[in-house]
């Protein structure tokens, strides 16, 4: 069973909620990304989506396109976020990591060799933003033999069909994008989402997750109560770029929202939300 | 990858139902725009065929823009390249001074019968972000025009003329600051503002069905080119020139001439400082495929997949993609794609003014710099026709600062 079904079994049984942060790979600067994961699975990770920082990130807000400005000013290439996954791997080798970026860097780098380096390097699963399943016809077969899992997101814009096309061949979970919008945008409408949730639960049995909107420990929590994960980004990233010469600041504060979000969560049956540092 | 398709008999069955020109073109966006851009292909899979819908293009493209566009002869630059017979189509005659109002005034018709009531655009040298505004204020709806910020201060002239008809302009400080940032930006309003939306793309980029219809809604100044000459002369053309920077105005051009095997087809991207100096906008001549903006296609890239900054002395050409079918057009080998340098633009775009008087735009002035090493080894009787595709009076500041004048 793969790092990811294997995670969310777990939580499953233990009626938790996967806390999915999100990350750019080498922002505020390389060195600081391997240490920024193992803290975050120490507050309460349960899976690390990682970005792969991309020159044109059309789907994403200020915060995360500034993460890749900071991340490409260092020549941030797929080949180093996947020597930095390597790298998480010598401590941690149960907590999946999920790349998310855009398409361009996979298919120059070779959809072949990408898929085998990923392995390699001990990725579990793939998020490409501008890779709906329709132009996903190289990449999934080679996933599939690889035992890697191709992520792919629903929107609020998606259809029935669409969702049973997508979940048909989606891997490892489905991630629902809870608006109309980019990463980092403005506030998410909850009975929709809920409503949405449910209705993508009935086509598929593979764990829903929720991202974009999701900004502390409230919204965590409330979004908890009908998800099977909720993914948190550019409240990370927030706090990256408030400190970008001192990523030891970046990551104290990163830990705080996480814990507070971790706490939020697992009280989720209690009812009341839980204050946060977020 | 099978790239070049064999033994092509008819080019105009092309994109295939999913938007494939082989190995190009496609729909690579965010899921949240894929239900609205199928919307849109329905739409004008629907409306491309209604009479009704054709008859108020064709009588919005003759009252309101000017055409047709007279297909010019030009004696005295024939003269000067020494060989074939030099024809211009006269795109820069239409409103708003370029081949731009054609695409704009069909997909504002679109966007009206879907009944969307914001238009947004990306604007590189201003000229697709006018006629937007232009079409907007017309049918008035609200326009939201995105443009780089280093572009909005070289091409000051058409932000004044887009703020004088009502558009926003939003100066886009992200990545490089021109018109593959301002695409960016125009593509995040869409998926935020979906519903009410119409984003209307300049170029024959984009996911599909954009490559295909703006191509079809320019292919009227190949239609009409492919008449006047065959007024004026009797025969269809020799050779067709174009600048391609995204590459509507050629595509425009080319498409109704694509299944005349005798007709070749030159496209000319923008060399820059020169090809070997690595700052130039040249995709097909020097980059390689990718995807970006929602199509697969020529690139400039890093090794690494990192789309890289392009020079042009011409912000209409300063964009490091190009249309999926140039793409495929070259693969196939059906269409030639060459290279100008800004300074061979520079002394073309003088050598029009003086020749003929016509200022033609920088960025045609690369199909004229081309036309003119072109027409020099053809034999006289041959004949040429060059997409002017715009005025140059935009440029007239940057021209004069480059050569240290102040006007």
């Amino acid at each position: 069973m793969s790092r990811i079904a294997s995670t969310f079994n777990a939580l499953a049984e233990a009626g938790k909620t996967a806390l999915i942060p999100y990350i750019t790979a080498g922002d505020p600067q390389p060195d600081a990304t391997v240490g920024f994961m193992h803290a975050m699975v120490e507050a309460g990770a349960d899976i690390i989506e990682l970005g792969v920082p991309f020159s044109d990130p059309m789907a994403d807000g200020p915060v995360i396109q500034a993460a890749c400005e900071r991340a490409l000013a260092h020549n941030v290439s797929l080949q180093q976020v996947l020597a930095m996954v390597k790298a998480f791997r010598e401590r941690d080798n149960d907590t999946p990591v999920v790349l998310m970026g855009y398409v361009n860097p996979f298919e120059v780098m070779g959809y072949a060799r990408f898929v085998k380096a990923a392995t390699a390097a001990g990725v579990d699963g793939v998020i490409a933003v501008d890779l709906p399943p329709e132009e996903a016809d190289t990449l999934l077969p080679l996933f599939r033999q690889a035992g890697l899992d191709l992520v792919f997101l629903l929107a609020p814009t998606s259809s029935l069909q669409r969702i049973q096309k997508i979940c048909a061949v989606a891997g490892g979970f489905v991630y629902y994008v809870s608006l109309k919008g980019v990463t980092g945008a403005a506030s998410l409408n909850l009975d929709d989402v809920r409503d949405k949730v449910a209705r993508i639960r009935s086509q598929t049995k593979l764990p829903v997750g929720v991202g974009f909107g999701i900004k502390d420990a409230v919204t965590a929590q409330q979004v908890g109560r009908f998800a099977d994960a909720v993914v948190v980004g550019s409240a990370i990233v927030r706090h990256i770029a408030a400190n970008p010469a001192d990523p030891g600041q970046a990551q104290q504060a990163i830990v705080e929202l996480l814990g507070g979000m971790r706490a939020a969560l697992d009280e989720k049956e209690a009812g009341e939300p839980t204050a946060s540092a977020g | 990858m099978s790239k070049a398709a064999e033994n092509i008999t008819n080019y105009h069955v092309y994109p295939d139902a999913s938007g494939h020109f082989g190995f190009y073109g496609g729909r690579f966006v965010a899921e949240t725009l894929m239900q609205p851009v199928e919307e849109l292909a329905a739409a004008y899979q629907r409306f491309r065929e209604d009479p009704e819908f054709l008859d108020e293009l064709d009588r919005d493209l003759a009252d309101y823009v000017g055409r047709p566009s007279p297909l010019y002869f030009a004696p005295r630059l024939t003269e000067h390249a020494g060989g074939a017979k030099i024809y211009l189509k006269r795109e820069d005659l239409n409103h708003t001074g370029a081949h731009k109002i054609n695409n704009t005034v069909g997909q504002a018709l679109l966007a009206k019968r879907m009944k969307k009531t914001r238009l947004i655009a990306e604007t590189g040298a201003g000229q697709h972000g006018v006629a937007t505004a232009t079409v907007a204020a017309r049918l008035g709806l609200q326009c939201v025009v995105y443009m780089g910020e280093e572009d909005i201060a070289r091409q000051s002239p058409n932000v004044y003329r887009m703020r004088l008809m009502g558009a926003e302009v939003v100066a886009v400080k992200s990545g490089s600051r021109t018109l593959k940032d301002a695409l960016n930006e125009a593509m995040r309003d869409w998926v935020t503002n979906v519903d009410d939306t119409f984003y209307i793309i300049g170029t024959v980029a984009g996911p599909h069905p954009y490559p295909a219809m703006v191509r079809d809604f320019q292919a009227v100044i190949g239609r009409e080119t492919r008449r006047q000459l065959q007024d004026h002369e009797g025969c269809l053309p020799d050779a067709l020139v174009a600048c391609v920077g995204g590459g509507s105005n050629a595509m425009g051009l080319f498409y109704p001439f694509l299944n005349d095997a005798s007709v070749e087809l030159y496209g000319v991207e923008a060399a820059g400082e020169g090809l070997e100096s690595g700052r130039h906008a040249a995709p097909l001549s020097a980059g390689k495929p990718g995807v970006l903006h929602g199509n697969r296609t020529y690139l400039m890239e890093s090794a690494d997949g990192q789309i890289i900054e392009t020079h042009s002395v011409s912000a209409g050409l300063d964009y490091p993609g190009v249309g999926p079918e140039h793409a495929w057009l070259k693969d196939t080998g059906r269409a030639h794609y060459v290279t100008v340098t800004d300074q061979e633009a520079l002394d073309a775009f003088h050598r029009l003014s003086r020749l003929e008087g016509i200022i033609p735009a920088l960025e045609t002035s690369h199909a004229l710099a081309y036309a003119t090493r072109l027409a020099a080894k053809m034999q006289p009787e041959k004949k040429l026709v060059v997409n002017l595709s715009g005025r140059g009076d935009k440029d007239i500041n940057t021209v004069a600062g480059i050569e240290g004048i102040s006007i």
